[in-house]
């Protein structure tokens, strides 16, 4: 837990800083699962957002009100439904929708709740996960998946094709999309789907729900 | 009549009714002219507010911070108290430096209407009798405790406030300012409170009420008149209570079953145990500076506060439209006002797209937590009030 008078390092990761890229300046914004507020914390610095935050971890909550963030101790999986429609510019689910019950509902109500949602997570589909199931037989471990999958908070991990799936199977369009390599490097946008799930690590999408019109 | 009482009563008795009729903090006085409308349909009227206040109010007059105490409390928050001499209740929280930072807030703390340090309550003295009100005081409620600091604020000339704060009943009214004047209140921080009084809450409230008019020298409310204290009822009341101010475990490590100064139990009805002792203590401290009516009067206004109701039964109406940047804080030890009742507050807040922090603190110190020394309540208030200056443009303490 980080100290209320301590600052955040300086570095920040790779897909936080395409996220801040991704949101419009002055918005409104909600970081579903902001663990230490490192995310909210930079787009209030880069992008001057009203930001929000939700966290499970009461120590986590406690130090980013401590260090002036708005973040409530709460569950992307029961909390979400209690905000209406359009509350937010973005509602962000950063690494964190591999670790809700729900992961389909939890994406539901966050295309209800902001106009636009932009979510992240570790791609289960990567060559390193993939060679490790099938040359040891067991549950992959990487840096992106540290824990042995009984201690592991990743209740639905999914790969960056199964993703799209979900996507369009809740009337999702996806307006931006990156994965980057195990280096933190973004891959070329213009790749296939089928070389991102290959090679990419982590992926971020920006959604909007598909017109009714 | 008098003679026969001791004289340390006496004493005592005529320093808290001084206070409550002749009160040393600063007074302001709202004319006949000028009634209070109260919730019951009643006018209140002349009434007077008395209050106590730290800091500097600046040339924009942004940085009013409202503090609303609570039940039991009155506007001594930072300073040596009149009556007991004991320092202020939340001077590990109000101060040069500290979290709610007097050398860079204006701290303003008024006591309630109801209340007996000052502002008109059933000590008062009633203009139509001459005589304390007793139990012709009108019967009062949260939301006329804030109309009353509205008014008071609007002589002041304070336009809007900063913050307000305040725990338990005085979180009941950081409720009721946040709902009512929206565009007065910029942040709000309710600490270890709830939108409703429950049923277990009433509850104990009545034990409370009964204990206090089941005492002789209670008098049907005009003991005051007869120069009498009702000292034993309200003393079991305030033992009662205080009871639920705690935690068993905090109860259990701090007295056990041990005696006190003895070997052996008595055999006998003496405060053999040291628990016992301590809520005797607590009991005969607490009727030296407070007035019997004024608990029946304050716990009443507690039991009728009921937000949602007032919007519909549905809490979230209540928060509307709100800009206003809350805190909601709650304690894991705080059995009277849990953390699901705080977590009501902040659902209705979120489906209203309000700004809203919660915090719950780890705490197996009960209700009272909140008064206590709790370094993560202070880093939490401290940090998120800073944040809310900075948005404010309130300017930084000068260096120290």
């Amino acid at each position: 837990m980080l100290a209320p008078d301590q600052k955040l390092p300086r570095t920040h990761r790779v897909d936080h800083l395409l996220i801040a890229e991704m949101v419009a300046t002055g918005a409104r914004v909600l970081d579903v699962g902001c663990g230490d507020g490192a995310l909210l914390q930079l787009l209030a610095e880069t992008k001057a957002v009203d930001g929000r935050g939700v966290e499970i971890s009461r120590e986590r909550v406690n130090a980013c009100v401590a260090r002036g963030l708005s973040v409530i101790q709460g569950n992307a999986d029961l909390d979400l439904v209690d905000y209406p429609d359009d509350a937010f510019d973005y509602a962000i689910l950063s690494l964190t929708i591999q670790a809700t019950l729900y992961p389909k509902l939890v994406l539901e109500n966050l295309l209800r709740i902001g106009r636009r949602a932009i979510v992240s997570f570790p791609n289960f589909g990567h060559w390193k996960v993939r060679g490790q199931l099938l040359f040891t037989g067991r549950m992959p471990r990487t840096d992106n998946l540290p824990e042995p999958w009984y201690e592991s908070p990743d209740a639905h991990l999914c790969t960056i094709i199964d993703f799209v799936d979900l996507c369009d199977r809740v009337g999702a369009v996806v307006e931006r999309s990156a994965a980057f390599n195990s280096s933190g490097r973004q891959l070329p946008s213009r790749a296939p789907l089928g070389i991102q799930n290959l090679f990419g690590e982590k992926a971020v999408f920006l959604l909007r729900r598909r017109s009714v019109f | 009549m008098t003679e026969t009482r001791p004289r340390d009563v006496l004493v005592t008795l005529e320093a808290r009714v001084a206070e409550a009729q002749r009160p040393s903090s600063p007074v302001v006085h709202f004319p006949a002219d000028r009634p209070l409308k109260l919730d019951c349909g009643q006018e209140l009227a002349p009434f007077s507010v008395a209050y106590q206040a730290y800091g500097k109010l600046n040339a924009a007059r942004s940085n009013a911070i409202l503090i609303c105490h609570a039940l039991t409390g009155d506007q001594h928050v930072a300073n040596v108290h009149p009556v007991t001499g004991k320092p202020g209740w939340w001077e590990t929280m109000v101060g040069p430096g500290k979290p709610i930072d007097t050398d860079r807030f204006f701290v303003i703390c008024p006591n309630i209407i109801g209340g007996c340090m000052g502002s008109t309550g059933p000590a008062s003295i009633n203009p139509r009798t001459g005589q304390p009100y007793g139990l012709d005081f009108p019967v009062i409620t949260i939301g006329d405790m804030v109309e009353a600091q509205a008014r008071l604020l609007d002589h002041l000339e304070i336009p809007d406030l900063f913050a307000v704060t305040g725990g338990s009943m005085g979180g009941m009214m950081v409720l009721e300012w946040a709902a009512r004047y929206k565009h007065r209140v910029f942040s709000a921080i309710p600490i270890a409170t709830a939108a409703r009084h429950s049923s277990q809450n009433i509850a104990f409230h009545e034990v409370g009420r009964q204990a206090v008019m089941a005492d002789p020298d209670w008098c049907e409310g005009r003991y005051l008149e007869f120069g009498r204290v009702p000292k034993r009822g309200l003393a079991v009341a305030r033992m009662a209570a205080h009871i639920t101010y705690l935690s068993e475990e905090a109860l259990q490590r701090k007295f056990g079953r041990n005696l006190q100064d003895r070997e052996r139990r008595t055999f006998s009805f003496d405060a053999d145990f040291q628990v016992e002792s301590y809520l005797r203590h607590q009991g005969s401290t607490f009727v030296d500076r407070f007035d019997a009516n004024s608990y029946l009067y304050i716990t009443r206004a507690m039991d009728y506060f009921d937000l949602a109701a007032e919007h519909g039964d549905v809490l979230a109406n209540a928060f509307k439209g709100t800009k206003t940047r809350f805190c909601v804080v709650s304690f894991t030890g705080d059995w009277l006002y849990p953390t699901r009742e705080s977590k009501e507050i902040v659902h209705a807040l979120n489906a209203v797209a309000a700004n809203v922090s919660f915090v719950e603190i780890e705490s197996d110190k009960g209700h009272d937590a909140f008064l206590l020394d709790e370094p993560e309540l202070f880093s939490t208030v401290r940090g998120f009030l800073n944040a809310a200056a900075e948005k404010r443009g309130i300017a930084l303490p000068e260096k120290r």
